[in-house]
Order: C-alpha cells, then structure tokens, then sequence
C-alpha cells in the first residue's frame, strides 16, 4: 500500500510535467478577508472564462513573501500571479521581475484607481501591479470614553492633543489605558507605526545621500514623545503588541485610543466580535502642524511574474479581480459593507457604498493623505510612507525595530536607541554600498 | 531486581510525572479546545476554559474553504514515502558501519550528523534552482526526495546504535550455516533488529509529517502536504486563533492516532537495547 502510494505520487509527478489541457493558473495570495471572500466568489470568474481554472495557494503574508520571493528571484515559474504589497512593487519592478499591465481591457478604467495607490504602483509611467484591496492608518477612539472625559475629538487631531487625551482617559485602575500603538519589533509592526509617525514630525530614515537620520533631533522628538506617551497611557507589556493583540485589547473596552491601519475599522464595529462596536469614532492620523500626517499606505496586489507563459490568462484575471464590475458582484452577493476597499474613485463617490461603511470617508481621506513619493517633510531618496522601498529595509527595519522595541520595553534608553539604530543602519548601508 | 520504594516517594514521582506530562501535553489540549470557540472568545481574555459555548463552525469553514484530503494525502505520500526510501538507504549503510567498521567509520558518521548543523535556509536558492531544473518543484517526488536526504543522517544513527547492540558472533554463526550477505541481512539481522527499525521509522514518519520548512517552500498547489495547509491559516491582521486551531487539530490527529497506536514499539524501541 504504502509503496503503491509512493509510486502513485511519482506518476503523477510524471503526468504533471507533461502538457496541460485546460490553462490552470497558480494564484499566490494572502489570508485576509478579501482575499478569502474572493476566493469564494471565483465562480463568476470560471462560468465567463471557461477555459482557465484557478489553484490557490494562501499563504500566511511573512511565509508568502518568503515564498514568493525566492520564486521570483530564480525565476522557479511556480506562480502564475502574486499577490505582493507596495513595498515589493517598486523593488521588483526595478529588477524587471514583473511584467507591465498593459491589457486590462478597455473597460478597465485605470484611471479610477485611487492617484496616491496608483503611484505607489508606476514606475516609469507603467503600472507594475493592480491593486487589490488599499489600507492607511487612522486613528479610532471611544466616543463614550472622549464623553466622559468632557473631550471632543478633532477631525484632524494633532500629536499634542492625542497625548492630553490619552492621558486623561487612562484610569489603570479599571483597566482603561488612554492610547494603544504597536510595540512589536518588526519592519511591518512597530516600524511601520514608527516611521510613519516619525514622517509627521519632521524626521526622514535617510537624507538625499542615503545617510541615516536616526542621530537627527526630529528622530529624538518622535521616538521620546511616543516612549513617553506609552509609559503614561499605554498598557503594560506594550513592547509585545502587534496589531492583533491590540485588536483583541480595543474590542474587549480596554483602549481610548488605537492609531492603526483602516481595515481594524470593520473589525471594531463589528457587533459579533467587538464590544464596544457601536461606541467607536474615527479621525485622522495626528499631525504636528509640519504638513505630513502621521499616516501610512499600503495596498495588497495583484501581479504578473516576467517570463510567465500564461499573461493573457492571467491578465483576464486580474482585470476580473480588480475591476469595477466586481466590487458589484461583492456588493450584491455579501453587501457594500464587505466591498474591498482602498482602490477605486468610484467606489467612494457611489451613495450605497457610503452608507453602508461609516468609515468610508476616513480612510478615502487618510489614503489621500499619503504620498509614497514624497513621505517626509524633507526631501528623502526613496519610495514609501512607512518603509522605504530597497531590498535591505525588511532586515534593516526589523534590527531598528528591536532597539526600539527595547527602548519602550524600558531595557535602554532613546538616547542609547537612537545611537544604536544610527550605528546599525550605517553600518548596514555602507556595506550594500548606497554610501560611498 | 526491584528497589524497596516508600508509598510516599512513589506519589511524589506520579506526581512529578503527571505534571510534566501535562506541560507538554497543554498547548496541544489549548488547541483542541480553542478549535471549538468563536473567534472573539478565542482571544477573551480572561480565556474561558470548559464553560464557553461549543461550536464546530470552525471546522465547517476550514472544510470549505481548503481541500484537507489533497493535503493529507501529499502527506501520506511524502511522510511514508520519504522514509521507506531513507530505510532501504540507511538498513544496509548501518550495517556496514555496525559489522564492518573500518578507522574512518566514527567519522563519517560524524561527518553525516554534521550536515543537520547547517540551517536549512542556508541552502534554500541551490535547491530551488536544482529543483527547478530538474522540474521537482512542487511535486511529491521532489518532496519525498528532499525529506529523504534530510531525515538519512538521523536514521542511520539510530539503525546504527540498536545494530551494534545485536553481537556480532549471531551474525558469523549465520555465516558459517552459509548464509549469503543479503540472507544475512534478510533473514538474520533485520529480524533481531525489528523494534529498533520500527521505533526508526515511526519516528522519522513523524518528522517527515511535520517538517514545515522545506515543505513549505518547495511546494505550491499540487505537492502542499498538510503544513501549508495550516499555514493557510494564520494571518497577521484579523482573528484567526479559532480557524487556525481547527486547521491545526485536523493535521496533527492522524499522526497523534498513528502515535497512540504504536507507542509501545515507539517506547520500547528507544528505551530498551535491540537484544536483551
């Protein structure tokens, strides 16, 4: 039985190389919600396209991208579309790993695409990648908390306000903790938090010669300012929470505050999983009057491997999965409120869909808000509101992120983090050679 | 010849016993029970341990949003398959070094062991490329062969150190009956040696089942054993504990009831000598 199995697996091995019938297209993508929910609706798909068929390979997003890239780094051809974030596209692009979306079909409509998370997504005027689903940050509070306190929440809050807040709220005592922000280290947890914050406080990652800032007083002002904050207002173990442990404290009452990317908005006011669904409001993500908000932009998206024998396949595709025509069909089957959002103009001018989201308008007005090519209040050489967009930042971010994750965990100092990071990051950028 | 041991102090090992058992035992009962929770109470805090409602949506879900019997069966195949393929490898190579040692036999046994030092990501790029040249990605072969190699020094070692427990005066007696080298082996060693082999390929069944980094990467749609099926469920924004749980359960319960079944071989073969 056992060898008879094993060689059942050897000849279908064998079949498999040889050539396909149908055309089967490999689609690589993440497990979020939208993701999932299209996986489900991919009938509509198949009925109008006979001819290909779908194989879904979902993926945790870390493992994905770990996967994903050393596919498309050897060219392994196992993919025949990826589902990879703003931060890969320009990098990719530049490498000539992706192909350009130049046949959507006519009724396509890429200038529908929101401007900030199309730009994110051209290089050289070509669109490398099409997006999916967009995200920023923003900030949700507790209506009934901000009652309490005699407090009014500004539509566009400053950093100065935010932290009166915060402090006024918190009563430790019951359990109630002012504000809630990332403190896991990672590139994509408290340095995505970070450095977007750090944008609306006049700091930049690197200078116009790829020098590191991190020994600039714009650094020093953000990264005290928020180690402050979170030993005053935040809960204890701070230096542990990513999104999801945040999450789970904001639905379960124990935050006034939670700064966070825009799609925790349908996790929040939903009643099945949240108890404080009908409490919650939103607003923009602070700013310190510089002219930037503390707000980032990320989009998940669709794209073509180069050297892919089956484009117009999987052009079909994505034209089908980021087109117009089905935001409708998910409005129809699951109602606007599951509409995947951050994408299309159209979708937030349309009266349905805005009734539907009370959150509409805050993110549309946070996404507009971003601006991945200029990030900073000074001029920076690179793409990316809360990462920059070369191939060294996922190690280099992590690293940074550790020292300051330590730093509000209280083990050093800022002063001591920010000469660490500053060390590290010059070190790490001298030897890929952007500093001469 | 048994010690004289006090009531008391054979309530204390009990206990100590029970306590360890039940740390090790602990995430794995958490998971069970949290696959039958809500989303929102998987992550209530405090977390309800018994007294919650019980529900089996979770299972449902998983069920209909992913293929659990492709995966199992890409399982199956690689788990059993890579590690007959490392036995018939690794029976003859352990007798070699068991009856036959020659002054550099420790160290190529070394030399073997020393190659689970490397971290396996090391190599990730030159075994993509091989495998994409010689067209094994994703595919179960690939997979069996990669595990194979993998799981070969482990399984030598321990095929080693039961065979040279059996001495080797049985074998020449054999001999001198006229046996032939494959009779020999045949006939005569591997029936002494049959706890030891089965202990050998229980446990490399295991590992093989859970082995998530090769598997993972090697593997895309056709191929994907049950690893990257649960990895399908993990997510860094939203609530997943519960589906993830669910997920988890399905693809350790067959290897946990193969376990139950043959703990006694698994037990007896790494505790007690092949010959006693």
């Amino acid at each position: 039985m056992n060898l008879r199995t094993f060689l059942l697996g050897t000849c279908s091995a064998v079949a498999l190389a040889g050539p396909a019938q149908a055309e089967t297209l490999t689609i690589a993508t993440v497990n979020n919600g939208d993701m999932i929910r299209m996986q489900k609706l991919t009938d509509d798909f198949t009925s109008k396209n006979p001819d290909i068929q779908l194989e879904w390979v979902t993926l945790e997003e870390n493992v994905l991208r770990q996967r994903v890239t050393t596919d498309i780094a050897t060219k392994g051809g196992q993919y025949d579309i990826m589902t990879i974030g703003t931060y890969e596209v320009p990098i990719w692009a530049k490498q000539g790993w992706l192909l350009p979306l130049d046949n959507l079909g006519a009724d396509y409509d890429v200038d529908d695409l929101l401007p900030a998370i199309r730009s994110g997504l051209t290089i050289d005027g070509k669109l490398y990648a099409a997006p999916f689903y967009g995200e920023s940050s923003m900030v949700m509070y507790r209506k009934d908390l901000f009652e309490k306190a005699g407090l009014t929440m500004p539509d566009a809050p400053t950093w100065d306000f935010i932290a009166e807040a915060a402090r006024k709220i918190t009563d430790k005592d019951s359990e109630i903790y002012g504000i809630c922000l990332r403190g896991k280290a990672g590139w994509g947890e408290n340095m995505a938090f970070l450095t977007a914050t750090a944008n609306a406080f006049g700091a930049r990652w690197f200078d116009e010669k790829w020098q590191p800032q991190f020994d600039q007083p714009e650094w020093k002002n953000a990264l005290d300012f928020y180690v402050k904050l979170m030993n005053d207002a935040g809960p204890p173990g701070a230096s542990s929470n990513g999104f999801n442990e945040n999450l789970s404290l904001f639905q379960t009452g124990k935050c006034g505050m939670w700064i966070d990317a825009t799609v925790a908005a349908s996790f929040v006011t939903n009643p099945k999983e949240s108890t404080v669904a009908d409490k919650v409001g939103f607003a923009l993500a602070p700013d310190t009057g510089l002219g930037k908000r503390g707000n980032w932009l990320w989009a998940w998206n669709l794209a073509i491997p180069a050297g892919s024998q089956k484009t117009e396949a999987a052009e079909k595709f994505i034209a089908w999965a980021t087109g117009k025509d089905y935001l409708k069909l998910v409005a129809e089957k699951e109602g606007w409120a599951n509409v995947p959002p951050g994408t299309r103009t159209s979708l937030y001018e349309n009266p349905e869909y805005q009734k539907a989201a009370p959150f509409a308008k805050m993110t549309l007005d946070s996404i507009n808000a971003a601006d991945p090519k200029n990030p900073a209040v000074k001029p920076v050489p690179y793409v990316g509101v809360q990462f920059v967009a070369i191939p060294e930042f996922q190690g280099l971010g992590t690293a940074v992120g550790q020292v300051f994750s330590a730093a509000l965990a209280g083990q050093m100092s800022v002063d001591q983090a920010l000469a660490s990071a500053q060390q590290l990051s010059t070190r790490e950028m001298t030897k890929a050679g952007y500093i001469k | 010849m048994a010690r004289n041991v006090s009531t008391r102090r054979k309530l204390a090992v009990t206990a100590v016993a029970w306590t360890i058992g039940i740390l090790i035992f602990f995430p794995i009962l958490w998971t069970f029970l949290t696959s039958f929770k809500t989303e929102a109470q998987a992550i209530a805090s405090p977390p309800a341990f018994l007294f919650f409602d019980w529900t089996t949506e979770n299972y449902f879900e998983v069920q209909s949003r992913s293929n659990y019997f492709k995966h199992f069966l890409n399982s199956v195949v690689v788990s059993f398959g890579s590690t007959l393929l490392g036995l018939i490898v690794a029976i003859p190579a352990a007798w070699a070094m068991a009856f036959a040692p020659t002054k550099r036999t420790k160290d190529v046994l070394m030399w073997m062991l020393s190659t689970k030092m490397m971290p396996p990501v090391g190599v990730l790029v030159p075994m993509y490329l091989m495998f994409r040249n010689s067209g094994l990605l994703d595919t179960r072969t690939g997979l069996v062969i990669v595990l194979t190699l993998i799981n070969l020094p482990i399984i030598i070692w321990m095929l080693y150190t039961y065979f040279k427990e059996i001495p080797g005066e049985i074998l020449e007696a054999a001999r001198m009956d006229g046996a032939s080298l494959s009779k020999e082996i045949i006939y005569v060693l591997t029936p002494m040696a049959i706890p030891g082999i089965a202990s050998t390929l229980l446990l490399n069944i295991i590992l093989a089942w859970n082995e998530a980094f090769w598997t993972l990467n090697l593997s895309a749609a056709k191929a994907a054993p049950l690893t990257a099926f649960i990895a399908s469920y993990s997510s860094p924004e939203g609530l997943f504990y519960a589906k993830l749980s669910a997920a988890s359960t399905m693809a350790i319960a067959p290897i946990l009831i193969l376990g139950w079944f043959s703990q006694k071989q698994l037990v007896r073969g790494l505790t007690f000598g092949a010959v006693k």
